[in-house]
């Protein structure tokens, strides 16, 4: 690969590389992010490349594996370009198809394109999905137009381009000045500002400084780093070395979770790809700045992504965070001054750059400014990646962009910030997104996890099974965060299972308070959200599983049991063949009865049951009726009667 | 080197320039509890038991003691309804594992702690981490070490190196605030395990059970 020694040659060659290129040559996009990847779009790439080859077309069509999109739920996602047309859930057996009709007669596969479930619409395009349609996609929409593997790719679209900028004319100070205006705010969860950050580091009198990126992701359930390193790597690493510039750094890391593949191929593949092409290493662009990167896969930490202890991780050693009251852009990685920053804060970067800060500004709230890609999971129509203006309301993202809840369930709540976030409920949906604005209501934007919970949804086993999460990964090493969480855990699993007793909520206060004053470290002072702002907003079902041993959503197995109504069940003895405990007795024609004793709560009764009888309940709180007698079980159709 | 002034419970108190809150509390006479604290160590900021709060412009900010550096013009608690509540709060976490330790008997009487609020489980351990931070700190030796992560987290001899150096040393026992008993019980399960061919052989163990 031939080195790039200047801007201008850089820019020469991106024209090259267009001038290469026809613009109305078909091409076909296929996301091979993990989530696609895990659908089978690797073999939906194998089946176009081998039907077009076996048409002849190789010379007239592109075919790519791309980055993630986003619209998980529907993947395999195939986007064909020049015009765009999307088609959701390809299978290999799709492909000839779509080479036949799409490549070949230029006609839409009208079934494999996405239907508006309220409308019945159907949308040929990208942009007119209503999952992506209502959002503002600025760093996650190159993703389904890059090859994450070429850098060629990349350049094509604009990229390093904000580099060239910055080697070609900028002084560090004026980039750090650009980030400063622009009010970044850390995407990693803290949103502390990025360009006061940076300048701290600058400021540091220590000439070894070092910038590093949190590729560490580890909520449950959150995936836009993964999406981002994996699908669009150069973004991330054009934003690294921008910051090395203008922090002063010569060395830098990426600190990417082992359990990220594909995203570890990716960013080390950009690393050497850029390495080769003079956009890394000495004499960046022909210009006096050198800096190298380095890429650190963590085994696993969820408090790894914590800053210090990613570092002290980075160093060999445990991932402890540090006690020191001293913050790590002065005194961080080997006590040097460390810049460290999340994937999509440094993803924002080189958009900043080449936009300018106002650019960035126009967009968000008061305190927070530019998008922010979010995880949209749970009980939710659309799953997937969202990327939205700062300020939007939780009520547009879960109906407008979401599709709202599916099975016409009724919305309860919906947790965002990670496991040490916080549930909102529906009262608070028009809360707008912001940085200031989540930590008001109890909860935190944290790296953008959503989840969105249904009616059916325990409020108290939710705060167990994050408390949970949270204990299984406290590093241990302070006694408000290891112990504290440990025994809140076992207190709300007793809650759950109905061994709560008067006082809990009193000692899960006081614990809370323990860890919230006097834990080391963020994830210990943040660990009792999940309680406090469960405890906040749904107080009544932490009393009723106190004290009526009754869940009301209904959904903890302990507190919970099975019943088949005998006005409503017509004896059609689906749910006797189906039970796997052999717990219900029945027949044909026979009204069902479920042995309590041998019911294991699995719930398949009350899946399989017609939704035209509904006849099985799930009963909380309450004894279950005692079962019909035997000789009363037959049911006696209307015609039958006399 | 310079000197500071700031206040500690509303005494005035010098210190030294880069001294932490509880040496300069120390140096006055002013009591504050701890537990993984040791004057020949690297501060560790585990047990928490050291927090004190700081007041600033009006509103108070919880810190702990053993880290935090002392300045000129601190004004600094001690104690306060909080800080004992949360001090208690430790205790009682603390005594759930070791409730016969004369150490947090002494301070869960100070500070009215429950040693019977959680449920026991008998670990005995504190992770102080005195053991741990002595012998790779002072003794240099590195014959034990945390194994394991969170509430699974341990206290373990590495057998090898304890068989060689622990029976001269032992200057980690007199430290263990929960008296010895973990420390000594899981050396006598670590050296319990087959001695490597070169290692010289045990004299005797009639110090277990002293």
């Amino acid at each position: 690969m031939e080195r790039l020694n200047s801007p201008q040659e850089l820019e020469n060659f991106r024209r090259e590389i267009l001038s290469r290129r026809d613009p109305d040559m078909p091409c076909i996009s296929v996301c091979v992010g993990s989530g696609c990847v895990a659908s089978g779009a690797n073999e939906v790439v194998e089946a176009f490349r081998s039907e077009i080859d076996k048409q002849g077309l190789e010379t007239n069509v592109d075919t790519k594996g791309t980055g993630c999109p986003g619209f998980c739920e529907r993947g395999p996602v195939v986007v064909i370009y020049p015009e765009e047309i999307c088609y959701l859930q390809v299978t290999p057996e799709d492909v000839p198809e779509i080479v036949a009709e799409t490549i070949q007669e230029k006609k839409v596969v009208e079934r494999l394109l996405y239907v508006d479930p309220e409308t019945g619409e159907k949308a040929v395009h990208e942009s007119d999905i209503s999952f992506y349609r209502n959002q503002e996609r600025n760093l996650i929409c190159n993703n389904i137009k890059i090859d994450s593997q070429k850098i060629e790719d990349y350049i094509a679209n604009g990229g390093y381009s904000a580099l060239s900028k910055v080697l070609g004319g900028m002084s560090p100070e004026q980039v750090l000045d650009e980030v400063k205006k622009s009010n970044l705010r850390g995407r990693g969860g803290a949103g502390f500002p990025a360009g006061i950050k940076w300048e701290g580091s600058r400021n540091a009198a220590d000439p070894v400084k070092y910038v590093i990126v949190n590729a560490d992701e580890g909520d449950p359930g959150a995936f836009m780093d993964r999406a981002l390193l994996e699908g669009n790597p150069h973004s991330v690493l054009e934003g690294l070395i921008i910051g090395a510039y203008a922090v002063g750094a010569k060395e830098g890391y990426v600190y990417v979770r082992h359990e990220y593949p594909l995203a570890v191929r990716n960013i080390t593949l950009a690393i050497e790809q850029a390495e080769a092409r003079g956009l890394l290493g000495s004499n960046i662009l022909g210009s006096d700045f050198e800096f190298r990167v380095m890429v650190n896969q963590g085994a696993g930490a969820f408090v790894c992504g914590e800053s210090t202890a990613l570092m002290t991780s980075l160093e060999g050693r445990a991932g402890e965070p540090r006690p020191k009251y001293v913050r790590s852009n002065v005194v961080g990685l080997w006590g040097r001054p460390s810049v460290l920053n999340n994937v999509e804060t440094w993803a924002n970067v080189p958009l900043i750059i080449n936009n300018g800060s106002e650019w960035f500004t126009r967009i968000g709230t008061e305190g927070s400014k530019g998008t922010k890609i979010f995880s949209l999971v749970g009980k939710i129509t659309n799953t997937g990646l969202v990327e939205v203006p700062m300020g939007i309301t939780l009520r547009e993202i879960v109906y407008k962009i979401g599709g709202g809840i599916p099975g016409g369930k009724k919305f309860k709540a919906i947790q965002t910030g990670g496991p040490s976030g916080g549930c909102i409920p529906e009262e608070l949906l028009d809360l707008e997104v912001g940085f200031d604005e989540l930590t008001r209501a109890g909860s935190m934007m944290g790296s953008g996890g959503m989840i969105v919970m249904d009616e059916d949804t325990c409020m108290v086993d939710t705060a167990r099974y994050f408390i949970e999460f949270l204990t299984d990964e406290s590093c241990g090493k302070c006694v408000p965060c290891r112990e504290g969480l440990r025994q809140m855990h076992k207190i709300l699993t007793n809650i759950t299972e109905g061994r709560g007793n008067d006082g809990d909520i009193e000692t899960l206060e006081v614990l809370s308070e323990a860890a919230g004053e006097a834990a080391l470290c963020a994830l210990g002072k943040s660990a009792p959200n999940p309680f406090l702002s469960t405890l906040k907003y749904f107080r009544d079902e932490y009393e009723a599983h106190i004290r009526e041993k009754r869940c009301p959503a209904p959904s903890c197995k302990q507190l919970i049991s099975y019943y088949i109504d005998p006005a409503t069940c017509q004896g059609c003895a689906i749910c006797v063949k189906k039970c796997p405990a052999g717990a219900i007795d029945g027949g044909k024609n026979r009204i069902s009865i479920i042995d309590q004793e041998k019911c294991t709560k699995c719930g398949t009764c009350i899946e399989v049951c017609p939704s035209r009888f509904s006849a099985v309940r799930k009963i909380s709180g309450e004894p279950v009726p005692p079962p019909v007698p035997e000789e009363e079980r037959n049911i006696v159709r209307g015609s039958q009667k006399q | 080197m310079s000197e500071i002034t700031l206040q500690i419970d509303g005494k005035e108190v010098r210190a030294k320039e880069g001294a932490t809150i509880l040496e300069a509390a120390q140096g006055a006479g002013i009591f504050i509890p701890t537990l993984c604290h040791h004057e020949k160590l690297e501060p560790f900021g585990a047990c928490r038991m050291c927090i004190v709060e700081l007041e600033k412009r009006g509103s108070t900010q919880i810190v702990v003691s053993c880290v935090y550096q002392a300045a000129d013009g601190l004004v600094v608690r001690t104690r306060s309804e909080k800080i004992d509540r949360v001090r208690r709060t430790i205790l009682e976490l603390l005594l759930a594992h070791a409730p016969d330790s004369f150490v947090l008997q002494d301070l869960a009487r100070e500070y009215g702690a429950d040693p019977n609020r959680f449920d026991k489980e008998g670990s005995f351990c504190i992770h102080c981490g005195l053991c741990v931070r002595t012998c790779a700190e002072v003794a240099k030796k590195n014959a034990i070490g945390f194994v394991g992560r969170g509430i699974n987290k341990e206290i373990s001899f590495i057998p090898e190196i304890a068989a060689r150096e622990c029976w001269d040393c032992k200057e980690c026992f007199p430290l263990c605030p929960t008296e010895a008993l973990q420390a000594a019980y899981l050396l006598a399960m670590g050296l319990r395990r087959p001695p490597a061919r070169n290692s010289a052989p045990l004299k005797n163990s009639s110090w277990m059970s002293t």
